[in-house]
């Protein structure tokens, strides 16, 4: 629970600040049968991100990396936008695209655990083709669709609390329940611990990295839909571009490490709302928009820096000036001692 | 050194990665020749290097820091932020060139300086460091201003317009000479000093470089730095080629800039790869694109999906290499 502590105190102290500017920041009301307030905002806005960085958590857990996932964003939408445009009804659209979503997934998990190309690498192979993919399929235009049950997926509400949020409470739960219930979440932290040893130990590493990279692209395909029903329209260009940073980016915040071995769950939700606050602290405060990235670079690097063993030996000097060891020494160090045995840790 | 025969020649694995590229290259250029009337001109070729000049100098940069093992994602922010304080600079307050163009080179520089810092004294990814320094690059850029600025400066404007003709009606932009001197500059720097064989042992194995005392913290704050001030040397670059200033300017150019140093051959872990590939690869990139517009029928969006496929083949290439060299 200790990692968690700084993520959550950076997120207190956005919201604080939030409060501080705009007293009414924390208030909840119920309008037309639908919650209003800038919290509820936070979490309909964030819910993309948060889906597509739980992907991204299993596959950093595994000591890989996604950068594909903007791409399957843009895909999953275009596809869907497609097929809507072609009178096809919505499930006769999300289904595909999920379906080809979970292709691509499938197929970066391959290149990397079937030919063994470095993760980083292999999926920059989609993230590069897969924009020109997502333009092929909406033909270069942006498609524009009017269909009620689509714009229900990112933008409709169900028993007042926005339906994206219950996607991903639904996911979450779902997520939590494999990962640290059953062996599943042990299997993946022993794989990204040491990929070799947990083959010999008899664990079908490969068959858990093509999983996890499904996952990630599954997560990322229905972030996608949220994004292009929310605005109903799919634009192959712009859609969920440089979500793949941010969703790092959250995953990093969040306390799992990039070495992979161990993952956190909460601490990656904790992450990207910790980032969509920003955004709407920026906005909320009057700071023009376009600093978000300024503020952003701020708050990364400060975080990572806190998190940095070497940093907080340099600047706090603790236990006598004592220098910990190295970071990746004490991460394979964790996997072993940290694992509980009833392996609840979310 | 273990090697490969092809025929009767004997070439060392390594440089096969650079061999395999310039024989797509070659191919690409006699396809695209064949196919197109008036693509086999000299002229073709040289316009790829104008229209690149920019991205190999950026793609330079890259290769170190790759060498080292280590990314760097804040290239493209880098390049627009130059081409923002310049246009900026010169539009505002009316600073001449001679001022703009070293502060904008320091100011790459020191971005690069600080951010190999933090990689090397916090033990934080590079993937996250650059980061963050793409966001606070890209951010720079919209305070300063979100519109594109034109540049009108006399100096500039000279240089953007300016002909170096060389023999038959052949001409080259004085980017493409500042790209070339770059590319010469940085292969001495890489095989014939301290510094380059530092960079590529650190990307061998950085625990045996430092055993062997070599200064491998150094050796990756200048990498970053060198990165950083070729990012700026290349947003210059793209003012003179675009003469204005813009946020929107160069996005996703660190992508190509990767994809021009993997498609060269050089290994995204580190430690093996020539710069020479990495010319070669930035012109693939620029060939692909010459190719589609001569073609006139394929959209754009089909330069991504060709760029992405032809780094899929040599990625399984690389892989290919490595798995026979270690046997």
């Amino acid at each position: 629970m200790r990692r968690l502590l700084w993520p959550a105190a950076v997120l207190v102290l956005l919201l604080a600040l939030n409060v501080f500017f705009t007293p009414s920041f924390l208030a909840i009301q119920v309008r037309d049968g639908h919650l209003y307030g800038s919290l509820i905002d936070i979490l309909r806005f964030g819910a993309p991100l948060i889906l597509v960085a739980l992907g991204m958590t299993l596959v950093i857990a595994t000591g890989g990396i996604d950068l594909s996932v903007g791409s399957v964003v843009a895909i999953s939408g275009a596809l869907a936008c497609l097929r809507i445009s072609e009178d096809a009804g919505v499930l006769a659209a999300v289904a595909p695209a999920l379906g080809l979503c979970l292709l691509l997934g499938a197929w970066n998990g391959f290149l990397v655990a079937g030919v063994g190309i470095q993760p980083i690498i292999a999926t920059l192979i989609l993230m590069v083709a897969g924009r020109g993919l997502a333009q092929l399929i909406t033909g270069g235009q942006i498609i524009t669709v009017n269909d009620e049950a689509y714009k229900m997926i990112g933008g409709g509400y169900w028993l007042t609390v926005p339906f994206g949020v219950l996607i991903v409470l639904a996911v979450l739960a779902i997520t939590a329940f494999l990962t640290r219930r059953l062996a599943l979440g042990m299997l993946i932290e022993s794989v990204g611990g040491n990929a070799e040893a947990s083959r010999l130990a008899g664990i079908r590493s490969r068959g858990i990295i093509v999983m996890v990279y499904a996952f990630a692209a599954l997560c990322a395909g229905v972030a996608g839909l949220m994004i292009s029903s929310n605005v109903s329209s799919a634009d192959g260009n712009n859609a969920g571009l440089w979500i793949e940073l941010d969703a790092i980016l959250a995953v990093v915040i969040g306390g799992t490490s990039l070495a992979g071995g161990r993952f956190s769950l909460a601490g990656t939700v904790l992450g990207a709302l910790i980032i969509q606050t920003l955004t709407t602290t920026v906005y909320s405060i009057g700071v023009p928009p376009e600093t978000t990235l300024l503020f952003k670079a701020l708050v990364v690097t400060a975080v990572c820096l806190i998190q940095s063993p070497s940093f907080r030996a340099k600047v706090f000097r603790r236990r006598g000036g004592t220098a910990p060891p190295a970071a990746v020494a004490e991460e394979k160090a964790r996997v072993r001692e940290e694992v509980p045995p009833d392996g609840v840790r979310s | 050194m273990s090697t490969m025969t092809l025929g009767r020649a004997a070439v060392p694995v390594r440089y096969l990665p650079v061999l395999v590229t310039g024989c797509l290259l070659v191919a690409m250029f006699v396809a695209g020749g064949i196919r197109y009337e008036g693509f086999a001109h000299g002229q073709v070729v040289l316009n790829v290097f104008i229209d690149n000049a920019f991205l190999l100098v950026v793609a330079v940069g890259m290769t170190f820091v790759i060498l080292t093992g280590g990314i760097d994602l804040s290239v493209g922010s880098v390049v627009a932020l130059s081409t923002m304080v310049a246009a900026g600079l010169m539009a505002g307050p009316g600073w001449p060139p001679y001022v703009v163009i070293p502060l904008v080179l320091a100011i790459g520089s020191g971005l690069g300086l600080v951010m190999g810092y933090i990689v090397h004294a916090f033990d934080i990814q590079p993937f996250i460091v650059t980061l963050a320094g793409m966001f606070l690059a890209r951010g720079l850029c919209y305070t300063i201003g979100t519109d594109s600025i034109p540049i009108q400066d006399a100096t500039f404007t000279a240089f953007a317009q300016t002909r170096i003709d060389l023999f038959a009606d052949l001409w080259i932009s004085p980017s493409v000479v500042i790209a070339v001197v770059v590319v010469l500059v940085a292969a001495y720097v890489l095989h014939y000093t301290r510094l380059g064989r530092s960079v590529y042992a650190t990307g061998g194995n950085e625990q045996s470089a430092m055993l062997m005392g070599l200064p491998v913290g150094r050796t990756k704050i200048a990498v970053y730095t060198i990165s950083g001030f070729c990012s700026a040397l290349g947003g210059v670059l793209l003012s003179f080629y675009m003469l204005s200033g813009y946020g929107l300017h160069a996005v996703g150019m660190e992508l190509d800039a990767i994809a021009a140093v993997v498609i060269g051959g050089t290994l995204l872990t580190g430690g093996s790869g020539f710069l020479f590939g990495t010319v070669l690869g930035v012109l693939v990139l620029g060939l692909i694109q010459t190719i589609i517009s001569f073609q006139g029928t394929l959209s754009s969006w089909w330069t991504k999906i060709f760029i992405g496929l032809l780094l899929f083949v040599f990625i399984l290439l690389q892989r290919l290499f490595s798995a026979r060299s270690r046997r």
